[in-house]
């Protein structure tokens, strides 16, 4: 009688803390977000992963930006900007007035202090895992200590005035102007830095770590939202900067939490402990679609999903024979069929929205007829035995399920001539490592998510180097594409650049290294509520214009 | 018992050095290393060449150990490879969190497991025995993220009741010295927080309490089935004791002896459930954690962590130990 009532008493305040605790009290001008994971540091210089580039887009600006919601370059804290004639000096025109969060004037020498700070890095800053964009980019620093570095692109700065700055590269870059508007690469002020240490870190269990509090508590930039604190696993919270140089933001604060599981994040849009929430799974999507409450916000194709050809494996070493694969791909039947409607068919191996795309390559249409006649030619008898790996454990919005689209080119290949043996490994730590080291099979299943808006970026990643993941020799037709890469790189006349890759990717698809076929549209989840939310193709933006509840 | 108490402490030494050959060997023969779950699709083989000599990979498995031994004995567990933090600040942070949950749960398994099963083996053989060894069964088999998930649909999704992801309200702007919300809230007698809090624990602590619920409903049943036959609950009964007297000071106290290692032992498998539960619920706690470490290879938070979950689950099997002479005064340590 008394284990009754003792029940009876625990569900009794179960149930009343259930109900007193229904009311929400949430404030229409907060914007709640979830990301994936937190930040790894606030200072973005010494990260390279989306969830710390999520918050620094709030708190700093770059010199260039990227339109809201396209891949188009548009004035950020340089209003303008020009090269010299021999497309080695950059003059950057600064947009006046603007100040920091603590006050200082962002001008000329804060611009050289930042680009000074990332050259003259030295011993453990010098690291992949602290300088990784840097490295990518400039190469290199003053004095380069670690290893696979050679000479910085960048030379030198100098403030002309007060609101020019002049930056001088070693060498002429393409990518240079793009690669601007990464958070990488955004101005951070000078003096807090110095305040906070932010120039101050180390190896510690061979792990890069600052030993300043900046990285963790003072990022300090121009943007229009300021830090305010970082409960680790739980939330980073912005308020409004009041002293924005642009319009003030609607919302008042930005909290961004950190849930990892997909599930568990859409479940939290459903009862409004989120407002908006990043990396929708694509069985989610219809949830959300159909919820009246809520909406789905497309993020333009940014990626490419690639089946490669390692032409260290013969016959792929001779381009009939790839081309018999792009013909016995069924490309158009996995994008339709397992896609959700949220995939356009590949022919390049990078989106369409970045310039160099040309709309007028060879393409190749599932022909199996087509695909026999070439391995025929080819001298081969069939069917042609060959390895196909896949990937378990792992979906990308580039590749939602591997499962389904190994199965289905097995099957579009096997009336094409080949014999093919499926093999799947585990996404980590075996497949990329096997596919990246040239050690996985004749094809395998795999693809990129850009990082900045520049062809560079994709096809410059892939095919400038002798990529063992397609088992590139460098000679040959690829000899051309490499020299053709190399100039592209080099050049900053925008429309000869543009005209360049354009060739390149006509080459490209002659050429078949390997075949690309899906670009896929990722999702943002955000209440119906939720207005002026442009999803950045580049994967993570600001939340600048934003509202919530028309406030 | 005091000597009974350092002897417990001392055998603690053998115990965690056997456990930390067996993390720091386990970890290792897991496929992969830290650099190829890191790198990802951006890898090359002069990229994980530089990881493994940054991390000391390369190095013979005895050096490395070695090296493990000498940092951890000064409570130095190193640096996340995945998060780049302290692994004992991540520890002080976290574990509070998952503290809190565990108990919570146990509390949540106990005080409805134990008059669940009083209350089966009272009505032995009856409808009300026979729910309760039903709803064990589906206590026990059902898995934890699948009753997480479930619960959540229903009472945050559909009903609105209780909130769905986190430990306090995202808008809380209270300050948390100990890390124990719960305590703190106590401490400050700031009510509302203290129903926050509560509100975010209710339904991790169902999910995470619903095997060790079963197992304690199970076991409390088998044991008051037994004290109930025993002479001196006879003889209790003959003397003229009333019923309530024989059931709380004669049955019950003398049944809840196994009960109390039971749930010693249940420790150990709230911790391991709290991975799942803490992933699904978000819940910023030592589980989630791990389970990234794990997906990460990340050895240091693997080797930190589970070397001090194993040193709390030791302590609170001594600390049930010591329970053993308050609930029973006949036995003695010495």
């Amino acid at each position: 009688m008394r284990g009754r009532r003792g029940l009876a008493a625990l569900v009794a305040v179960l149930s009343t803390v259930c109900v007193l605790g229904t009311a929400g009290a949430a404030t229409n001008t907060t914007f709640i977000y979830a990301g994936a994971a937190d930040p790894t540091y606030l200072d973005p210089a010494i990260v390279s992963d989306g969830e710390s580039f999520r918050i620094a887009r709030q708190i700093f600006d770059t010199l260039v930006q990227l339109k809201p919601g396209t891949t188009k370059l548009q004035p950020g804290l340089a209003k303008s900007w020009r090269v010299s004639r021999n497309g080695k000096i950059w003059t950057f025109s600064l947009r006046r007035g603007v100040k920091f969060h603590d006050g200082t004037a962002f001008n000329s020498a804060a611009v050289c202090a930042n680009f000074n700070r990332w050259y003259n890095w030295t011993g453990p800053f010098q690291d992949a895992s602290a300088s990784y964009y840097w490295r990518q980019i400039f190469a290199g620093f003053k004095r380069n200590e670690a290893t696979g570095l050679s000479k910085s692109l960048y030379k030198s700065c100098r403030g002309i005035g007060r609101y020019v700055a002049r930056i001088t590269l070693n060498r002429r870059s393409g990518p240079f102007i793009p690669s601007l508007v990464l958070p990488a690469f955004a101005m951070q002020s000078p003096t807090a830095m110095a305040k906070y240490g932010a120039n101050e870190g180390q190896l510690a269990s061979g792990t890069f770590r600052p030993t300043g509090t900046y990285a963790f508590s003072h990022p300090t930039g121009t943007g229009p939202f300021k830090f305010t604190s970082w409960t680790v696993g739980q939330r980073v919270v912005l308020d409004r900067n009041n002293s924005y140089w642009g319009k003030r933001s609607a919302i008042a604060r930005i909290i961004v939490r950190p849930i990892s599981n997909n599930t568990a994040r859409l479940q939290a849009l459903q009862t409004g402990e989120v407002n908006g929430y990043d990396l929708v799974a694509p069985q989610d999507m219809p949830t959300i679609r159909n919820n009246s409450k809520l909406r789905l916000i497309n993020r333009p194709p940014f990626n490419v999903a690639y089946v490669t050809i390692n032409q260290a494996k013969p016959p792929m070493n001779n381009v009939l024979v790839r081309r018999a694969v792009a013909y016995g791909l069924d490309r158009t039947g996995v994008v339709n069929s397992f896609y959700a409607g949220r995939a356009t068919v590949a022919h390049e191996f990078m989106p369409s929205v970045i310039p160099g795309y040309e709309p007028k390559v060879t393409k190749y249409s599932f022909n199996p007829e087509r695909s026999k006649q070439l391995l025929r030619r080819a001298g081969l008898s069939l069917p042609v035995k060959i390895d196909f790996y896949w990937p378990t454990n792992v979906s990308r919005p580039y590749m939602p399920s591997p499962n389904l689209n190994a199965a289905a080119f097995k099957a579009s290949l096997e009336r094409s001539g080949f014999d093919v043996n499926l093999v799947s490994e585990p996404w980590r730590p075996d497949y990329v490592k096997h596919v990246n080291e040239g050690a996985g099979g004749h094809l395998n299943i795999i693809g990129w998510t850009g990082d900045y808006a520049d062809a560079d970026n994709f096809v410059g990643t892939f095919f400038q180097s002798n990529n063992p993941q397609f088992g590139l020799s460098g000679k040959g037709a690829h000899a051309t594409i490499k020299k053709l890469l190399n100039q592209a790189e080099a050049m900053v006349n925008t429309a000869k650049r543009i005209k360049l890759y354009k060739q390149i990717n006509k080459l490209l698809a002659t050429y078949v290294p390997a075949v690309p076929y899906a670009h896929s549209r990722p999702g943002v989840g955000v209440e119906r509520r939720v207005t002026g939310y442009k999803a950045s193709p580049v994967g993570t933006e600001s939340f600048y214009g934003v509202t919530v509840g028309g406030q | 018992m005091l000597r009974f108490v350092v002897r417990r402490l001392l055998l603690l030494v053998p115990i965690l050095i056997g456990l930390s050959i067996l993390v720091f060997v386990w970890i290792r023969a897991l496929p992969g290393s830290p650099a190829d779950s890191l790198l990802g699709e951006r890898t090359t083989p002069e990229l994980v060449r530089e990881y493994n000599e940054r991390f000391g990979l390369d190095d013979p498995v005895y050096v490395q150990y070695w090296r493990y031994v000498k940092t951890t004995a000064q409570f130095d567990f190193g640096v996340s490879i995945a998060t780049h933090r302290y692994v004992t600040d991540e520890i002080r942070e976290r574990f509070p969190a998952t503290m809190e949950l565990a108990f919570a749960a146990m509390l949540f398994a106990t005080f409805l497991g134990i008059p669940l099963g009083f209350v089966a083996a009272k009505r032995y053989g009856g409808p009300v025995d026979h729910a309760s060894l039903f709803a064990s069964l589906i206590g026990v088999s059902i898995p934890v993220f699948f009753l997480a998930i479930l619960l959540k649909y229903v009472f945050a999704v559909r009903l609105g009741w209780l909130p769905s992801v986190g430990r306090i309200d995202v808008e809380s702007d209270v300050e948390h010295p100990t890390n124990f919300y719960i305590l703190d809230a106590i401490i400050t007698r700031d009510w509302a927080t203290l129903k926050d809090v509560i509100r975010h624990l209710i339904l991790p602590a169902i999910a995470l309490g619903s095997i060790p619920l079963a197992i304690i409903t199970r076991i409390t049943r088998a044991s008051v089935l037994d004290v109930q036959n025993e002479d001196y609950v006879r003889t209790a009964r003959a003397k003229g004791l009333p019923p309530r007297i024989v059931d709380r000071r004669h049955i019950l106290r003398n049944a809840l002896l196994p009960i109390s290692t039971i749930i010693g032992l249940q420790v150990g498998l709230l911790l391991s459930g709290a991975i799942l539960t803490e992933t699904v619920f978000a819940f910023p706690g030592m589980g989630s954690w791990l389970r990234d470490a794990i997906f990460n290879r990340d050895y240091p938070v693997l080797q930190g962590g589970i070397l001090f979950l194993a040193f709390v689950f030791v302590i609170v099997n001594l600390l049930v130990d010591i329970s053993y002479a308050i609930i029973n005064p006949r036995i003695r340590y010495s």
